[in-house]
């Protein structure tokens, strides 16, 4: 007997059963010879051992209340211990009763981090953002916030200088006298400011107490140091790269020595630069806060390796691309505004984020000049004598912490990339 | 003279290092004129072409496009990319760019044309290359003969008085080759002043008003097209179209 198939339509077939469904999977991958099968096993066994050591140790024989170390001892995890330093562990020297600030802030950071993932966000909106979000994490993490009027005026100046030339070449002159009545706005401003003229007018906010960055630690000093390392050190980074692939020898040269210079050293050596040899260029009397110190090495750090990996990224692109944009007459920053970084930028997410990965971690150096990140303050949680002895707790639990954050950065980066090439692939 | 000159080349002269790749070419194009460029690859006829809208520097001699003379100033090379437009052989869409953002970017960031105007303009353009309902889709999603169209749409989007193509069929799919050079045959019908390197020699029959054979950076000849296919005058010019018409 045979099948009538209809002229001009195939059967389909529906697979074997075993090679379809959990069953068909293990077949092929778990089981599919003796030597396998026995691997499987034995592998499956360890594992479920392993496991159930962890577990006993970790919840079933673990102590979660103790009035001191010697109350743990002889069970297994000793959890108490964070429950007892875990207000440490997060915040560091920062006054105890005030520890809803960093708290507070820690939040606000997480909060415009996660509004600004969303790309829809991408536009205007961001700056606002950035803007009230870095407000109040320095307004709650330093209590008293003092603008000087020549900073409002910097920020004039500037505005006005990038506005000017930015507009010129992208834009419609339309606005152009705005950006320029600014910068005249910010220019004599500083000039009178400096003669002594105007006087020293500053815009004090000061809700809370006064805490100095001396006092600050755990998640936020980590968190800051990261957020606005990265954050500096991407637009720095770009130009980095930008000026290294100038035709311009000078700039070039300026770049390619700069990137070398900063990756050639350790982060290290030059946190301890900034920190120890910094303080000895400067005029007596004037000194920079520490932590601003901290932060611009891991700004000029990161800018170098940013540097390179959009390089890479440049590199990447079609002369095709280049030619295309100049034929139709698109001057220098349209085109790379327009049409070379868009691209670029694409396609080294993941290096990207492996770098800002990598930099949210390094930035427990700041130990080295005495700055406590989380890290660092976990690893001073370990100091109390009444707690002494339960290392593996504390960095389990610092470890987990880490984990949670950069896992998130490498979840985002896929959907990242996802996200970017809708549509642009065939 | 009933038109005038819009791209005069005197004497123009280049050099790849050593190598000699544009040697003493003189050139004038008429108002309206359609010049099809041929030759054997690496004699030179794209480097020819490049360097009309500065993509490649000469170093001797003087090109005049439209009344400017192209040096080394910024200003005077921009003016001249805004007025020629250009189709490379491998269409060098922005794949990050809808169809429509490809063609309204040039003019308005250039141009500085309102966006509403700069997309009606496009949606236009895109009729006429007969690909109106792909404007929202991305490049890499056409065929390439439609990505090729869209390129034609692309450089007619700032209305140039000028067309350059660079071998626009030659990484082509031969079922697509027809409707990108369709869409040139109406343009060249329209009035465009334009320069084509092709190898397409129906094409050239159909349109061009001159063909120029190049060899060895030099311009070897150059005749109408009947003239020019017919009577082939210099031995390298025969053994060249020998080659290329025996395939058809």
């Amino acid at each position: 007997m045979t099948d009538t198939v209809p002229t001009g339509e195939r059967r389909q077939l529906t697979p074997p059963v075993n090679e379809t469904g959990v069953l068909g999977w293990m077949r092929r991958n778990l089981f599919s010879n003796w030597g396998n099968g026995i691997t499987t096993v034995v592998l499956f066994v360890a594992m479920a051992w392993l496991l159930g050591w962890f577990l006993n140790w970790a919840l079933f024989t673990a102590t979660f209340t103790a009035p001191n170390g010697q109350a743990c001892r002889g069970h297994g995890a000793c959890w108490a211990l964070i429950h007892e330093k875990y207000r440490y562990i997060f915040f560091g020297s920062f006054p105890y009763q005030q520890h809803w600030r960093p708290l507070l802030a820690v939040l606000a950071m997480l909060a415009m981090l996660l509004m600004s993932s969303d790309r829809r966000m991408w536009n205007g909106r961001l700056i606002v953002i950035w803007l009230v979000g870095s407000f109040v994490t320095f307004l709650l993490m330093f209590g008293v916030l003092s603008f000087p009027i020549s900073l409002f005026l910097t920020i004039a100046l500037i505005c006005g200088v990038i506005g000017m030339t930015a507009r010129a070449v992208i834009a419609a002159p339309v606005e152009i006298n705005g950006w320029r009545a600014l910068a005249a706005i910010g220019a004599v401003g500083l000039v009178l400011r400096m003669l002594g003229v105007m006087p020293a007018w500053a815009l004090t906010i000061a809700p809370f107490d006064y805490v100095e960055t001396g006092l600050w630690g755990g998640l936020p000093v980590t968190m800051i140091l990261a957020t606005y390392g990265l954050v500096f050190a991407f637009p720095y980074g770009i130009l980095l790269a930008l000026g290294r692939r100038s035709k311009l020898p000078l700039i070039k040269g300026l770049c390619v020595g700069f990137i070398e210079l900063i990756r050639g050293v350790p982060l290290i050596s030059l946190l301890i630069m900034a920190s120890v040899m910094l303080p000895l260029f400067l005029p007596q009397g004037t000194s920079i806060d520490k932590f601003l110190r901290a932060l611009v090495a891991v700004v000029l750090f990161a800018g170098a390796y940013i540097a390179e990996i959009i390089r890479g990224g440049l590199q990447s692109l079609p002369k095709g691309q280049f030619e295309a944009a100049d034929a139709m007459a698109l001057n220098y920053p349209q085109k790379t505004i327009l049409i070379v970084l868009p691209q670029a930028l694409r396609v080294v997410i993941p290096p990207l984020i492996n770098t800002f990965i990598g930099f949210f971690k390094d930035t427990s150096l700041v130990l080295i000049i005495g700055i406590f990140d989380f890290l660092n303050t976990a690893n001073q949680a370990l100091v109390d004598p009444n707690w002494a002895g339960f290392p593996a707790e504390v960095y389990l639990f610092a470890a987990f912490v880490y984990f949670c954050f950069c896992f998130s950065m490498s979840r985002y980066s896929k959907y990242l990339e996802v996200e970017l090439n809708k549509g642009t692939r065939r | 003279m009933a038109s005038n000159s819009v791209i005069e080349l005197k004497g123009v002269n280049k050099w790849y290092g050593q190598f000699h790749v544009l040697s003493d070419i003189n050139l004038d194009v008429k108002e309206g004129e359609k010049i099809v460029v041929c030759g054997p690859s690496g004699s030179g006829k794209s480097t020819l072409i490049r360097c009309i809208n500065r993509l490649e520097e000469h170093q001797q001699g003087d090109i005049v496009v439209h009344g400017v003379t192209l040096t080394n100033d910024v200003k005077n090379i921009e003016a001249i990319r805004r007025e020629v437009g250009m189709v490379f052989q491998s269409f060098n869409l922005f794949p990050h760019l809808t169809i429509l953002d490809n063609l309204t970017l040039a003019p308005i960031w250039v141009k500085k044309m309102p966006k509403k105007e700069a997309e009606e303009v496009a949606m236009g353009l895109l009729k006429r290359v007969r690909i109106p309902e792909q404007a929202n889709k991305y490049p890499g999603q056409l065929s390439g003969g439609q990505q090729q169209r869209v390129a034609i749409a692309r450089a007619l989007a700032m209305h140039p008085k000028i067309m350059l193509f660079d071998e626009p069929t030659s990484a082509l799919d031969p079922e697509m080759v027809k409707e990108v050079l369709d869409v040139m045959v109406e343009l060249a019908k329209e009035g465009m002043t334009m320069i084509c390197v092709t190898h397409e020699m129906g094409f050239a029959r159909a349109v061009a008003d001159r063909v120029i054979f190049m060899d060895r950076g030099e311009i070897v000849e150059q005749n109408e097209p009947e003239e020019f296919f017919a009577h082939p005058k210099n031995e390298r010019t025969k053994t060249f179209l020998g080659q290329i018409l025996h395939h058809g």
